[in-house]
């Protein structure tokens, strides 16, 4: 207890000491903390903000759906689907190979330039589409290993009593695999949740685009600071969450403490 | 009588390894068949074969003497009129007892979940859970899970109940307790085929012993005849190995 006091205070000490003395800090403090470009600039990112958080909503909705759609195609067993099974694999290689901001870029101005009546040519839309597209690619890689962590004797119970292969994913295989998998599942999605900022790219004015345009006009990155401190109010307690259950996870496995103990505590 | 089971000549292989080689018989109504033979014989195999969950090779199984390994058959509606209970129990660990038992009678079967959830508590009280519904499988101690999936399976009211090696999995001293309700099961007539290796149990409550080796029924027949006095020399050896093992255990 107080060996991890005394080393906390030398640390953060120091390092807050090493900030604050160094030759270029108040020009930092002016260009970055100005509490009167904050005041003024706030408003208009948290009203940018609100679109952020709108497109991560639904984003991980669709997301959770397209992405158990993805793996379940890979994983079920049945020959009918085998043209779709390898449509899945190539699809989740060319979106987990791609950076997010280029399948953005990519998505949101090629798909307008095609013309094609029907199709949305709404930056927000399009640029949620992609995000869709790139995180179900990686969300159904993480309900791919939940699925396949499920013993095949579970659907073979389930199969015994008379469900059909259907009713056996959903009533008994699926539910398994889920439970298994919200830790890194909110993972992915603390990770969307940033990444929303992408979007900006294409012409959405969230939190981040409209920081930028007051730090431009006002030579001062203060508004930046304060779309970051926005974001860290959804990521934290998301982060948290992800903490906690994978405790209660480790717990629920009889795992101990889960950390590896290295020394005398 | 007709029997409620009927197999002829089924086979079934593992690539080259050839598990079932050709499989004649036939379970009567309120018969009890017992399975006997080493671990690999290919008990366990039969049983699946016989609910659906694997495919065979070659032969026709026959429930209530319609075939229902036609290529090509629905394998559901056989499998909503037989009961298999599995070595390893097999509940599932994200649904509670109660769930467990009335999963396959509401959804398989169409039956109102009120009533299914009555008669499910009603078979647990009957199997020495009662009040034990809302706990979770890992609450539960192998026998009581054993005796929860045998409710399971009994409250789809199956035409034959498939019972695979259920104490294999079992402490010595909870094997009893799963015996006792098969027995009370065979008291109530109902129809059965048992792969065991628990001999004496096999002798009490068994019609009739089949003698497994390398996938073919070596010897048959009542069980006094195949404990006393075994015509085959395999059936001879099957037995002996085994009682040495029960003296040096």
């Amino acid at each position: 207890m107080t060996i991890s006091a005394i080393s906390t205070f030398i640390v953060v000490g120091g390092f807050v000491t090493w900030v604050l003395t160094s030759p270029g800090w108040p020009n930092v403090r002016n260009e970055f903390f100005s509490s009167s470009q904050f005041g003024a600039s706030f408003g208009a990112v948290l009203s940018g903000f609100w679109l952020d958080v709108k497109m991560f909503l639904v984003v991980e909705v669709a997301v959770l759906i397209f992405g158990l759609l993805v793996a379940l195609i890979r994983t079920v067993n049945t020959p009918i689907l085998f043209p779709l099974r390898l449509l899945a694999v190539v699809y989740v290689d060319v979106m987990r190979g791609i950076p997010t901001i280029l399948l953005i870029y990519i998505v949101g101005f090629a798909v307008p330039g095609l013309g094609l009546k029907g199709v949305p040519t709404n930056p927000v839309v399009l640029s949620g589409i992609a995000l869709t597209m790139c995180y179900s690619a990686y969300v159904s890689e993480v309900f791919r290993a939940g699925l396949e962590s499920i013993h095949p004797s579970q659907a073979g119970a389930a199969l015994a009593l008379g469900l059909t292969p259907v009713q056996a994913l959903r009533f008994v295989v699926i539910p398994q695999a889920v439970r298994r998998v919200i830790p890194p599942l909110l993972n992915d999605f603390i990770a969307l949740q940033k990444d929303v900022a992408l979007v900006s790219i294409v012409g959405p004015q969230e939190a981040f685009r409209v920081a930028q345009i007051f730090a431009a006009s006002q030579f001062n990155y203060t508004p930046l600071l304060a779309a970051a401190a926005l974001y860290l109010c959804v990521t934290i307690p998301l982060t948290r969450i992800v903490d906690r259950l994978q405790a209660r996870g480790r717990r629920e496995r009889g795992g101990g403490g889960g950390v590896l103990a290295l020394g005398p505590r | 009588m007709s029997a409620v089971l009927e197999l002829r000549g089924v086979t079934k292989a593992y690539g080259p390894n050839e598990v079932l080689r050709g499989i004649d018989l036939a379970v009567g109504e309120h018969e009890a068949i017992a399975l006997i033979g080493a671990s690999g014989s290919g008990k366990s195999t039969l049983l699946r074969c016989i609910d659906l969950l694997e495919d065979i090779d070659d032969g026709d199984i026959l429930l209530d003497g319609e075939p229902i390994t036609a290529p090509g058959q629905d394998p559901v509606p056989a499998r909503r009129r037989l009961g298999l209970v599995f070595q390893a129990f097999n509940l599932f660990p994200h649904r509670n007892v109660i769930d467990n038992v009335t999963m396959g009678a509401i959804r398989a079967q169409g039956m109102p979940p009120a009533e299914a959830a009555a008669a499910g508590e009603a078979l647990l009280q009957r199997f020495g859970l009662g009040g034990r519904g809302s706990d979770y499988p890992d609450r539960l101690s192998g026998g009581q899970q054993q005796r929860v999936a045998i409710a399971r399976a009994l409250l789809t009211r199956p035409r034959a109940l498939l019972l695979d090696e259920v104490t294999s999995a079992l402490d010595p001293e909870l094997v009893g307790e799963v015996l006792e309700v098969i027995r009370e099961l065979k008291a109530d007539g109902m129809t059965m085929l048992i792969a065991t290796h628990e001999m004496g149990f096999a002798r009490d409550v068994a019609d009739q012993v089949c003698f497994l080796e390398s996938g073919r029924i070596v010897e048959r027949g009542a069980p006094e005849q195949i404990f006393s006095a075994p015509e085959r020399e395999e059936t001879r050896r099957f037995l002996a190995r085994l009682l040495a093992g029960d003296r040096a255990g």
